[in-house]
């Protein structure tokens, strides 16, 4: 086993680069290090220029998200010893725009998340003195899966429909907005029907299942996606047989 | 519609990287995609191969002797083995697929997707077993 190997790190200066280019760093082989580790270790002793994201290394906090050998890949959980002998090729995420080497820009996600209203929407609230709303363990269970998710992107980066049309929703709002349609205490399914219903929602969706596939947290926003569909298509038959007594 | 993030001038000159029109043969997964969208098409042409032979079938019999014979031409031969190939991964694919659309509950847990898919091959096989006996002893 050899004890190096090399990392070619995408590199985009705004001031200087017309377009990303690659440079190639030398880092110890380790089979404890993930490609997380080999960055800090350019940044430290090699180029301190290279500009990425990163927080907690252990795929909680969902910023190291990039693109490893053209995959997407949390890099703090994703094992160097996975690519020996090498070279290893790290990319920022696909379909964000770039602002500097291995930093995206994320705003538009920021927005669509907030359209979707991720957070429990109440006809009337009760007030603090009449205690939580409670919640049985099943109930607990409908929406746990989905809400896992960190918000790290690799879903939108292995998504073909967000990469050729960027006006779609994308996979990880419309999980969580189904995570909350899920939740018990939640009374805002009607509220969101209409943003998800929509062209750009639910049905800009073909169901390539890439975003499953590359999920860290094994969200499964295809399955999210494809269980809202039916149960959109479920109200809108029912409001069609029955215009007033749907609701 | 989507509201789109607005920014002020002085953000920086974003890299935007273009989508290649041949970005589905950058994975096998995305290749599998693109030939189950595809595999419509084939579906489409089994449909209307079908509503033809109805057609000749109400006809009478020296048309539907004529359909049959313009049926056991080779290219129709090869056109429809293929399209037979692409109908059965359509059909596996989407069997497969249907636990992901449906996720059904007994108890508090969602039950195991093999509880989903079976029933898809099961009727499968009857329904293929009635029209082959129709056929057969007919």
């Amino acid at each position: 086993m050899t004890d190096k190997i090399i990392l070619e790190v995408a590199r985009y200066n705004p001031e200087r680069h017309s377009e990303p280019t690659f440079d190639k760093y030398e880092v110890p082989f380790r089979k404890d290090w993930v490609i997380l580790d080999a960055l800090n270790y350019i940044k430290d002793r090699l180029d301190g220029s290279l500009s990425y994201r990163w927080s907690c290394r252990m795929g909680v906090c969902g910023s190291c998200g990039m693109m490893v050998d053209g995959e997407p890949k949390l890099t703090c959980a994703t094992f160097l010893s996975s690519y020996a002998p090498g070279p290893v090729r790290v990319e920022p995420l696909r379909n964000f725009p770039i602002v500097r080497d291995l930093v995206i820009e994320m705003t538009d996600f920021m927005v669509k998340l907030k359209k979707v209203k991720p957070w429990i929407v109440r006809k009337d609230e009760k007030p603090i003195s009449e205690g939580e709303y409670l919640q049985t363990p099943q109930q607990l269970e409908n929406y746990k899966q989905f809400s896992m998710c960190i918000n790290c992107l690799l879903c939108y980066a292995a998504c073909p429909v967000y990469g050729l049309d960027n006006l779609f929703t994308g996979p990880a709002a419309l999980a969580l907005a189904q995570r909350y349609n899920l939740d018990s205490r939640d009374q805002g399914a009607h509220e969101r029907r209409e943003i998800l219903s929509e062209h750009d929602g639910i049905w800009g969706c073909t169901f390539v299942g890439e975003c499953t596939e590359v999920c860290p947290k094994h969200v499964d926003p295809a399955g999210a996606i494809q269980q809202y569909k039916v149960s959109a298509a479920m109200d809108w038959f029912k409001s069609f047989v029955m215009p007033r007594g749907a609701e | 519609m989507i509201e789109r993030p607005s920014y002020t001038e002085f953000h920086p000159r974003w890299h935007r990287t273009r989508v290649s029109t041949y970005w589905w043969l950058e994975r096998w997964r995305y290749v599998k995609f693109i030939l189950r969208e595809l595999t419509s098409i084939f579906v489409a042409l089994f449909v209307v191969m079908t509503l033809l032979q109805i057609r000749a079938l109400a006809h009478g019999p020296q048309t539907y002797q004529a359909f049959q014979e313009r049926l056991a031409n080779p290219l129709v031969l090869v056109l429809n083995t293929v399209g037979l190939l692409f109908v059965l991964f359509h059909t596996i694919t989407w069997f497969n697929l249907t636990p992901k659309a449906m996720a059904i509950r007994v108890g508090g847990k969602r039950i195991p997707d093999v509880l989903l898919t079976a029933p898809n091959y099961v009727a499968w096989v009857v329904v293929s077993g009635v029209v082959a006996w129709i056929v057969m002893e007919g």
